[in-house]
Parts: C-alpha cells; sequence; structure tokens
C-alpha cells in the first residue's frame, strides 16, 4: 500500500520520505515470545503495524478431540505459560460447568478445594504480573525491575514447586478440586512470603510507577477509550486501564470469589503526571494495584485458615452430558473462556479457547498507527500478551 | 514539568539509592549447574526423569497392565507385556502372570504432567527428582556428551530400573 501522497504543489515543503517496511520479530527480545510485526515506516513514525502470528501455534484445540478431558489439563498449561494455574482453572471450571447441567453427575468442589484454587490462582495472577512488571521495565530501558520482579516470582515458583512438583508447567488443578493438598508448613511459607512482598510493591513503585523516565516513555502513549477497548472485544487489566471497572470475580463471581472483600484498580486521569485512563502507564498501574488485591484476598484465606476435608471430590468419570457450554474467568490478562461441546463420550467433541491476549493484539493495529518504533515497543509491554496463549 | 524535572537527575538518584540498598545484602542468585542446591531442594512432589520401582525380590513391580500408557496425554510410554519369568512372585506368594518385555519412553515427547504415576495401581511407576539436563550430566561418562542425538532420549526399561539409585525424591503415589 502506498503512502498517502501529498499533491504536487506541496510536495516540496512537507516532503514523504519512501515507506519501508521492517520485519520486526519474530526474535525480538521485547516482542514478548515469537510475534512478527510487519512495519511500514515512514522515517521513524509507524503508518501501520501489521502483526503477524502463528511461530508458536501447537495445535491445542484440535489436539484436544483426540484426548479426554482430564488429559488435556496439562495442555492448557502450555497456553499461558506465566499463569498456567489459572489457565487449569478456566478449563476444569468450563468441564465443571457442563457436568453440573446433569442433576447429579458432578458433586461440587470441596470447600477446601475452592480455598486452595482461590490461594494459588491470586499468587499466580502476582507471578504473572510480576514478569509483566518486569519485563515491562526492562523493554522501556530499566533493567533493574526485571531482576527484582524475577527475584520475587522465583519464591512464588518454588511455593508452586512445593506443592505440585513443577515451576512453570503445573497441572495442578484438575476437574473436582486440585491434584494434591498442601505439604506441611505450606501455609506458612505462604504467609512468609506475602509479609515479605506486600511492602516489596511499594519498592517497585519507586523504582518504575514513578519514575519520570518511565512516566515520559508512557504516558498519554497509546491512548485506547473504553469504548475502543468494548468494540475490540479487550479485557482484564487492558480494560480496566482505560477505566471501566469490569472484573469477572467480581462482576460475574465464579467459585468463591465471593467471599473476599477486594477492589477493582481502574485506570485514571493524573494531570501532574500527564497521565490519561486509557494510556500505557495506566495498563501498567492496573497490574501493580492489582497484586495490591491479590495479597488481600490471600490474606483473608491467611486469616481464615483453608477449611478441613477433602481437596478433591470424588467423581466417577470425566463424563458430562451431551450439550455445550461457554464458560469464562479472569485470567491476569483478561477473561479467559472455555467453548467446550460434547457428545457424551470421556472426549469432547471441540474445545475453543477464547484468549484475552489475542483480543489485545488485534487492537494493536490501531493503537500503534503514527506512533514511533520505539512506542510499539511500550505498546507490546503494556498490554503484556504471551504469545503461547494467542497461537494456542 | 520543572527544569528539575527535566533534568531526570530525581528518578535516576532515586533509583540508584534503591539498587545501592541491596549490595551488602546476601545473595539471592547461585550458580545453576555447579551449585547443587537446586537439586538438593527438591522435593518428594517433583516431577522428573521417570523410574521403574523393584520389589522386595529385586524384580520390577510393573505388571504390564497399560494404564499409565492409556493415561499419558503425551503418547510416550510404549509397553510390551509378556509372561513373567518362572519364580517372579507376587506379594501373595503367586507366580506373577506378567512383566513388561519393553517399557519404553520418549523422552522427547513426554510432558511430565506425572499422570502415569497416578495412574499406576502397582505403584510401579515414580518419578525421580532430577531433570533430564541433569540426568544426561550425571550418566553421562568422560567424554561423552548425552542427549545429542534423538535414540539418547528413549529411556527403556532396564535405563528406568537403573534410576532407582537415583536419591533424590520425586513424585510418588503417597506423596
Amino acid at each position: 500500500m502506498a503512502a498517502p501522497q501529498p499533491e504536487s504543489k506541496i510536495i516540496e515543503l512537507k516532503p514523504f520520505t519512501d515507506e519501508m517496511i521492517v520485519s520486526m520479530g519474530p526474535q525480538h527480545p521485547s516482542t514478548h515470545g515469537v510475534l512478527r510485526l510487519e512495519l511500514k515506516l515512514d522515517g521513524e513514525v509507524v503508518r501501520d503495524a501489521i502483526p503477524h502470528i502463528g511461530y508458536l501455534h501447537r495445535c491445542f484445540e484440535k489436539h484436544s478431540e483426540n484426548l479426554n478431558y482430564q488429559q488435556i489439563i496439562p495442555f492448557t498449561d502450555r497456553m499461558d505459560y506465566i499463569a498456567a494455574m489459572n489457565m487449569n482453572w478456566g478449563f476444569c471450571l468450563a468441564v465443571e460447568q457442563l457436568m453440573a447441567k446433569e442433576e447429579g453427575k458432578f458433586p461440587g468442589v470441596p470447600e477446601r478445594g475452592e480455598y486452595l484454587r482461590i490461594l494459588i490462582g491470586e499468587l499466580n495472577r502476582i507471578g504473572s504480573h510480576l514478569l509483566s512488571f518486569g519485563t515491562y521495565g526492562m523493554d522501556i530501558g530499566a533493567f533493574t525491575p526485571f531482576l527484582y520482579a524475577f527475584r520475587d516470582r522465583e519464591k512464588i515458583l518454588l511455593l508452586f514447586e512445593k506443592i505440585c512438583g513443577a515451576r512453570l508447567t503445573y497441572n495442578y488443578i484438575r476437574v473436582g478440586g486440585v491434584s494434591r493438598d498442601t505439604p506441611p508448613g505450606f501455609m506458612d511459607e505462604v504467609k512468609e512470603f506475602i509479609d515479605y512482598f506486600e511492602p516489596q510493591i511499594d519498592v517497585y513503585n519507586s523504582l518504575l510507577t514513578a519514575n519520570r523516565i518511565f512516566i515520559e516513555r508512557t504516558a498519554n502513549v497509546a491512548v485506547m477509550d473504553a469504548e475502543m477497548a468494548i468494540n475490540y472485544g479487550i479485557t482484564g487489566p487492558n480494560l480496566r486501564g482505560a477505566g471501566l471497572q469490569w472484573d469477572l470475580r467480581k462482576d460475574e463471581t465464579y467459585s468463591i470469589y465471593d467471599r473476599f472483600d477486594f477492589d477493582v484498580p481502574v485506570g485514571r486521569d493524573i494531570p501532574e503526571l500527564g497521565v490519561v485512563s486509557g494510556d500505557c502507564w495506566n495498563r501498567y498501574k492496573v497490574r501493580m494495584d492489582e497484586m495490591k488485591e491479590s495479597v488481600r484476598i490471600i490474606r483473608q484465606i491467611l486469616e481464615s485458615g483453608l477449611p478441613d476435608g477433602p481437596v478433591q471430590a470424588e467423581l466417577k468419570a470425566v463424563r458430562p452430558p451431551k450439550g455445550e457450554i461457554f464458560s469464562r474467568s479472569e485470567a491476569p490478562r483478561g477473561e479467559l473462556g472455555f467453548y467446550i461441546v460434547s457428545d457424551g463420550t470421556p472426549k469432547p467433541v471441540r474445545v475453543k479457547a477464547k484468549s484475552p491476549c489475542f483480543t489485545a493484539l488485534s487492537a494493536l493495529q490501531e493503537l500503534s498507527r503514527g506512533l514511533m518504533v520505539a512506542d510499539i515497543i511500550a505498546i507490546i509491554g503494556s498490554i503484556d500478551i504471551v504469545m503461547g496463549e494467542v497461537d494456542r | 514539568m520543572s527544569f528539575w524535572d527535566r533534568l531526570y537527575l530525581p528518578g535516576l538518584i532515586k533509583g540508584m539509592l534503591t539498587t545501592l540498598k541491596h549490595i551488602p545484602k546476601k545473595k539471592f542468585t547461585y550458580q545453576y549447574p555447579e551449585d547443587p542446591r537446586s537439586v538438593e531442594e527438591r522435593n518428594d512432589r517433583y516431577r522428573g526423569v521417570h523410574k521403574l520401582p523393584l520389589d522386595p525380590e529385586g524384580n520390577v513391580k510393573c505388571v504390564a497392565c497399560f494404564m499409565c500408557a492409556t493415561a499419558c496425554p503425551a503418547d510416550c510410554i510404549t509397553i510390551q507385556g509378556g509372561p513373567a519369568p518362572e519364580g517372579w512372585k507376587t506379594k501373595e506368594g503367586y507366580q506373577r502372570e506378567k512383566y513388561p518385555e519393553v517399557f519404553e519412553i520418549n523422552m522427547l515427547r513426554c510432558i511430565f504432567c506425572g499422570y502415569c504415576v497416578e495412574a499406576c495401581p502397582e505403584d510401579a511407576i515414580q518419578m525421580t527428582g532430577i531433570t533430564l539436563p541433569q540426568y544426561f550430566r550425571e550418566r553421562q561418562t568422560e567424554g561423552e556428551v548425552l542427549g545429542g542425538s534423538r535414540k539418547d532420549f528413549i529411556f527403556d526399561r532396564d535405563m528406568l530400573i537403573d534410576n532407582n539409585d537415583i536419591p533424590e525424591q520425586g513424585l510418588h503415589p503417597n506423596s
């Protein structure tokens, strides 16, 4: 596509350079995986940025049709590998809701299982936001926050290793509960971590959030207002960064989130910093605030303590009745939806995953038009995509 | 933005101060392959390389029931059952019926989900606490580099039985 050519008489006054097509990625360190952007550049100004995806496509949906419901769970780990617990949870939630359509098929998740799910899910949310915060700083040019974030994420990973035996692909949350009970002393370690971690958030904020250079790079860049976000189907912190208060944990409560007291942070205008709601800075700040809310939820679990009882419901077989379901849950990157069609056999007929990162990535083209190449990096970091989930 | 802000100096100094505070503190990092701490910290749920435990008589526990191969989402276990050799006794003292003539795990396909350990009715497949790179580093002889070809990743029955001498605890049914 040719660049918009000005009229001939003013060509000397406003000369356009030739449009150059630059391929950014797939091996670019700040595209968070294997994202390739086809940039149409006019000098340093981005005229168009077309994302090319599919480099990490592993046929999750088609592959699922050949597996039974239990066997799909380890593959959901590999979708969003940063927040694999929430991916497990989303899928198990869909299967459970499908099973519950038939009377007496699904007895419900035991109390202790629900508590453990929330504890683990929120810990994973913190871990995911930590990675997002760290890599975003690194993309923008601040290396220190990355080291801080990974140091603290390591503590979460060690907790996960203790409870489920793996650091990245957990396969912990199962249909009907969770796979294993806590090891001895686990809750004390969680408490120790939370006590350590809560003041750390202020350290991060002093490191990066309030940093003048960081604000200059992100404030008022790529503003996505609430209307645009809704039109694109964007969810999660990206939507909340646009100032819209929408969180499935509160607005369409699932599991036992209604028993916990937490707020939904949203983006807002801060004139003295030059920040407007829906810009890169607000999308980033919502994640930082969400970590605090997750800490609040975990604190409430620690105060009340885990109830006694089994962690997994006793199911004869995971064989949902004939029918279909679309279930969604709030993953760290937005609403994770699973559409499952069952014909009553142990294997699903169709599994479709609605991934939050895919919709977020679709808005990149409109967000990046007219900005500089360096701003593209700021946008990709702020919408926080994981290519494993985009491509599946 | 004032002139002072425009210098970016407060941002730089604030950042440096936070960094400087950490210099006298204890190091959090460790040298991964050389420092054995990473292996010692593995717990009894860690999902590492598999092993085939032996019964008290020293025979392989596996009865070739194919439960693990059926449960495996990655389809990485190959079993070929055969009549157990004369004299192999069950716990109750009867002659055993079946044993695995071939038991192969393709480690390139394995996704280390632990379903095989959960599925096994005889507790005859367990996991050790070491990962594949650590396994290769331990097993390779002087001047040899394991893991260079696909053949190295197909673990047969004898290799899996040999893994019983790996001391680190891994996933087992009671964990």
